[in-house]
C-alpha cells in the first residue's frame, strides 16, 4: 500500500501541520512516511501545499506531480491541483470560499464543510482536525489511537490538554464529510 | 674607567637585555628599524614570565607579521586575511582556559577585517588583540592602508591620501571601545625601552584580565614602517612621533574597574 | 543506550545528529533553506549536556574561520549553509583544505547563480567537487538522499575528515533539508578528549611548536606539498568511493543521479519498467571520490546512460568521463529550484533512448 497525498490551502489553515500529523500518525502505525512542504515566502499567509506519502515500501521520490488524494482548502489550490489527482483517485475539499466546483468525473469527490462547522462550534483551530477525520473516514489507512499516539509524540508537553479536544474534532470530521 | 671592548660588552654580565626565550633563533624577515620584532619580543617576554607557553595559541595574519610563528616558539595558527579574530574565537570557546592573542596589522584589522575586528570586540571574546597600526601596507609594497594619514603618502595614495575621496584614516582603537564587549582598550608604542616596557605591562594586563574572564582586550601599537614610508629607521620614528601620536595619542582608552 | 525513533526534517537531523556524533562545535549564519540546523542546535543548547559550543556569527565569513580555528585545535568542528553563503565560505574552505584540517561542511543547496531562488537545486556539484575555492584541491562530497542519511553522514563525514585530515561536505538540497521523514538516530556519544599530535592545543615541553598554516612561500616545497594532497585523493579515491545500486543487473539504460535526483529516478526507475523499458539507477553517494570504476563497468553492459540532475549539467561531466566514450551518455535537468517528476524523467529517457 501507498498513499500519495497533497494537502493545499491558505498559509495559516494549517495545511503543512495537518500533514505533519498524517506522517507521525502513519509513523506509529509502522509504515514508511515523508512530508515535503512547499517552503520560503510563500507559506507567509499565501498558499502553503504539503505531499504527504504514507507506505509499506521505502518511498522513492518525495515529490510527486500526481496524487492519489488531494485535500484542498481554497480555491487557488483547487485550480492548481484538481487535475494532479490520479484518475480514480479522490479528491476532498471545503468548499469555503470555493467559486468553481470541481468537475471531474474519474475520480471521487468528497465535500466537508469543515470551516463552516468549526466556525459554528467556536472550534476554529481545530479546522484541519475536522478534514483528517473526513480524509481518515473515505480513506481509511491511519486510525484514530495511532493519530493520538502521534499528536502526543509531536505536541509538547503543554498542548497535551488539547489532544480530546483534536480526538473530537475528527470524529466530527468523520460525520461531515459528504460525497458529491 | 678602562674602555669596554666589544668582547667584554657580549658578557653575559655586562647584557642589559637579552632575549626571550621564546624566541627562536629564526632570522627574522623583518626590515632593519621595523617595530615588529621589539613587538614580538615584548610579548615573548610576558609569554615566558608568565608561564604561558603551554598554555598559549595565538593567530597570525596576513600582512609582514604572517611568518611570526617561525619567530616565537608557541603554538600558532595562521588565519586568512582579516579573519584572525573569528579564528581566535572559536579556539577560545572550545578550549577556555587557554591563553588566546591574535597580531594583526592595520589592513589586516581596520579593512578586510573589520567585520570580525568589531563582532569579536562586540561578543566580548575573551581573547586579546594586539594591533600593529603603522599606517601603511608593508608586506605588499607600501599601499594605503585604512589607518594612512590624511595627506601621507604611498604607493596608491601617491599625491597623498585625499580624504575627501579616500576617506578619513579609521581610529579602531577608540571604535571598539565604545563596544560594552571590550574591557581594555590602549594605545602603546615600542619605539623607546620607555615605550616597549609600557606595552609589557599593557600585554600583562591583559594576561590578567582574560583570566579573569573580563571581555576583549585590545591593545594598538603605533608602529613605524622605514621601507613602506621610504624613511631611514631614525628618520621614521622621529616622523611618527611628529605625525602618528597626535592623531593616534598613546594611553589607555577604557580601563577595566578594578575588582 | 538504544536507537530512538523520531520524524524530522532533514536540517534538524544533521542538528541533532551533530550533537549526538558528539561535535564540539557549529559555527552558522542564517540562510534559506538551511536555517532549522542553526535553530534546532540553539534551542537544543547543547553547552549544557554535551558541551558542544554553538555560535551565531557576523558572516558566513566568520563562520567558516571559526570552523579553521576550532579545526586547528583538534575539534569536531562544523558549518552549515546554502549555496550563496557557501560561495562566501570558498576563502575560508581552500585554507582548510591547504591546511590539512579535518571539518565538516554541509551545503543545503538552493538555485543559482547570484541570489538566484530558494528552492532546491544541484547546482553546486562543481563547485563541491572540484575544489570551489583557489588552488588544487578537494573535499570528500557525500551526497544524501534522505533524511535518515542527513543523519547518517554527519557521523560517517566527520570520520572521513579525521581519517584524512580533509574537510568533507555534505551536499544536500533545500527539498531533502526541507523534508520530513523517518529518522533512526543513534545514542550519544561522548566528545571526544584526545589530544591530537598535529592540533595547537597549547606547546608542551615534550614537543615542537605546532603550526597549522596553509603557506610556504619555497615554490619547491610548495609543489612536494601539493604532491601530498594529490596522493591523499588518490587513497580517497582508492578507498572511499559509496554508492548505490537499483536493478542493474539487466539495466539496458541506466539512470545515474545523486540526491533528491536519484529518489526522483527510483520512482521514475519503476514507471519505466511497468512500461517494459529496462531502466536501471547508479546513485552516486559520493560525488568526490566518484564512482568511476563501476560506471565504467556498467558502461559495457548497458546501452546508454541518462544524468538526472536539477542542474544544467554538471555532474554528467563526470559520467561521461568515467565510461570515457564506451556508451552514450544524455543529460536531463531542471533548473531554477525547479524539481523534475518521475513521469518527464521517464518521458525524457524515452527520448534518449530513441538517440
Amino acid at each position: 500500500m501507498t498513499e500519495e497525498i497533497i494537502i493545499a490551502g491558505f498559509g495559516g489553515q494549517g495545511v503543512l501541520s495537518m500533514g505533519k500529523i498524517m506522517a507521525y500518525s502513519g509513523m506509529m502505525q509502522d509504515m514508511e512516511v515523508s512530508w515535503m512542504p512547499s517552503y520560503g515566502p510563500e507559506m507567509r499567509g499565501g498558499t502553503a501545499n504539503v505531499n504527504v506519502i504514507l507506505s509499506d515500501e521505502r518511498i522513492s521520490s518525495p515529490i510527486l506531480r500526481s496524487f492519489d488524494t488531494a485535500i484542498i482548502l481554497n480555491q487557488q489550490s483547487m485550480d492548481k491541483f484538481e487535475h494532479s489527482v490520479k484518475p480514480g483517485g479522490t479528491l476532498i475539499y471545503d468548499s469555503n470560499g470555493i467559486t468553481k466546483h470541481p468537475e471531474r468525473k474519474d475520480i471521487t469527490i468528497y465535500r466537508i464543510d469543515a470551516a463552516e462547522e468549526a466556525s459554528k462550534l467556536k472550534m476554529m483551530k481545530m479546522f484541519n482536525m475536522f478534514v483528517m477525520g473526513g480524509f481518515m473516514k473515505v480513506k481509511p489507512i491511519l486510525k484514530t489511537e495511532y493519530v493520538i499516539k502521534g499528536l502526543k509524540k509531536s505536541l509538547p508537553e503543554r498542548y497535551h490538554h488539547l489532544i480530546p479536544m483534536n480526538e473530537d474534532a475528527i470524529k466530527r470530521g468523520m460525520e461531515l464529510i459528504r460525497k458529491v | 674607567m678602562a674602555e669596554l671592548t666589544f668582547k667584554d660588552i657580549i658578557k653575559p654580565e655586562n647584557l642589559a637585555y637579552t632575549k626571550s626565550k621564546l624566541m627562536t633563533d629564526n632570522v627574522m624577515h623583518y626590515c632593519p628599524g621595523c617595530g615588529h620584532g621589539t613587538a614580538h619580543q615584548v610579548l615573548a617576554e610576558v609569554l615566558e614570565e608568565e608561564n604561558l607557553q603551554s598554555k598559549t595559541i595565538g593567530i597570525t595574519p596576513v600582512g609582514c607579521s604572517v611568518l611570526m610563528y617561525n619567530y616565537i616558539d608557541i603554538d600558532f595558527q595562521e588565519a586568512a586575511h582579516g579573519r584572525a579574530p573569528a579564528l581566535a574565537t572559536a579556539v577560545k570557546r572550545l578550549m577556555p582556559d587557554k591563553f588566546v592573542f591574535t597580531y594583526q596589522g592595520d589592513g589586516d584589522l581596520a579593512a578586510i577585517g573589520t567585520a570580525e575586528t568589531i563582532h569579536t570586540c562586540n561578543r566580548g571574546e575573551n581573547i586579546l588583540i594586539l594591533f600593529i597600526n603603522n599606517g601603511i601596507y608593508g608586506m605588499t609594497g607600501g599601499q594605503m592602508a585604512p589607518t594612512t594619514l590624511e595627506g601621507m603618502k604611498s604607493s596608491t595614495s601617491p599625491y597623498g591620501r585625499n580624504v575627501s575621496t579616500m576617506g578619513s584614516p579609521i581610529k579602531m582603537a577608540n571604535i571598539v571601545a565604545m563596544l560594552p564587549g571590550t574591557c581594555y582598550v590602549t594605545r602603546q608604542s615600542v619605539n623607546t625601552a620607555l615605550g616597549a616596557r609600557k606595552l609589557k605591562r599593557a600585554i600583562k594586563k591583559a594576561v590578567q584580565y582574560q583570566n579573569e574572564k573580563r571581555g576583549t582586550c585590545f591593545i594598538e601599537v603605533v608602529s613605524n614602517c622605514p621601507s613602506g614610508w621610504k624613511m631611514t629607521p631614525v628618520e621614521s620614528n622621529k616622523w611618527m612621533e611628529e605625525n602618528m601620536f597626535p592623531f593616534y595619542p598613546l594611553g589607555d582608552i577604557k580601563v577595566p574597574e578594578e575588582k | 543506550m538504544e536507537k530512538e525513533l523520531r520524524l524530522m526534517k532533514g536540517n534538524e537531523a544533521i542538528a541533532e545528529a551533530a550533537i549526538r556524533a558528539g561535535a564540539d562545535g557549529y559555527f552558522g549564519y542564517p540562510i534559506t533553506p538551511q536555517s532549522e540546523i542553526l535553530e534546532y542546535l540553539m534551542e537544543a543548547n547543547p553547552q549544557v549536556t554535551t558541551g558542544m559550543v554553538v555560535l551565531q556569527a557576523e558572516s558566513e565569513v566568520a563562520a567558516i574561520n571559526m570552523v579553521y580555528g576550532g579545526a586547528a585545535c583538534g575539534k569536531k568542528v562544523m558549518t552549515s549553509s546554502s549555496s550563496p553563503g557557501i560561495s562566501l565560505k570558498q576563502e575560508g574552505i581552500t585554507y582548510i583544505a591547504g591546511a590539512e584540517l579535518p571539518c565538516l561542511i554541509v551545503n543545503v543547496v538552493r538555485g543559482g547563480p547570484g541570489l538566484g531562488t530558494i528552492q532546491p537545486a544541484q547546482s553546486d556539484y562543481f563547485q563541491a567537487t572540484k575544489g570551489g575555492g583557489h588552488g588544487d584541491y578537494h573535499l570528500i562530497v557525500l551526497a544524501p538522499s534522505s533524511v535518515q542519511e542527513m543523519a547518517d553522514f554527519v557521523e560517517m563525514a566527520f570520520d572521513l575528515a579525521f581519517k584524512y585530515r580533509n574537510p568533507a561536505m555534505i551536499l544536500s538540497d533545500g527539498a531533502i533539508g526541507q523534508m520530513m521523514e523517518k529518522v533512526w538516530l543513534k545514542p550519544q556519544k561522548k566528545r571526544s578528549e584526545e589530544i591530537l599530535p598535529w592540533a595547537t592545543t597549547g606547546k608542551p615541553a615534550t614537543r615542537e611548536h605546532n603550526i597549522i598554516t596553509s603557506l610556504d612561500l619555497d615554490p619547491e616545497r610548495q609543489e612536494k606539498f601539493n604532491q601530498k594532497l594529490i596522493a591523499k585523493y588518490r587513497e580517497i579515491e582508492e578507498h572511499e568511493v559509496r554508492y548505490e545500486e537499483f536493478m542493474t543487473e539487466d539495466a539496458e539504460y541506466l539512470f545515474v543521479a545523486y540526491g533528491t535526483s536519484s529518489r526522483i529516478c527510483q520512482k521514475a526507475l519503476q514507471l519505466a519498467r511497468a512500461e517494459g523499458i529496462k531502466a536501471g539507477l547508479l546513485r552516486p553517494i559520493t560525488l568526490f571520490p566518484y564512482p568511476k570504476k563501476r560506471l565504467n563497468e556498467l558502461a559495457d553492459t548497458v546501452k546508454g546512460m541518462l544524468a538526472v540532475e536539477m542542474s544544467a549539467g554538471q555532474m554528467v561531466e563526470d559520467v561521461m568521463l568515467s565510461v570515457n566514450g564506451k556508451t552514450r551518455v544524455g543529460h536531463y535537468g531542471r533548473m531554477g529550484g525547479m524539481i523534475p517528476t518521475p513521469e518527464e524523467v521517464v518521458d525524457n529517457l524515452k527520448t534518449f533512448i530513441k538517440g
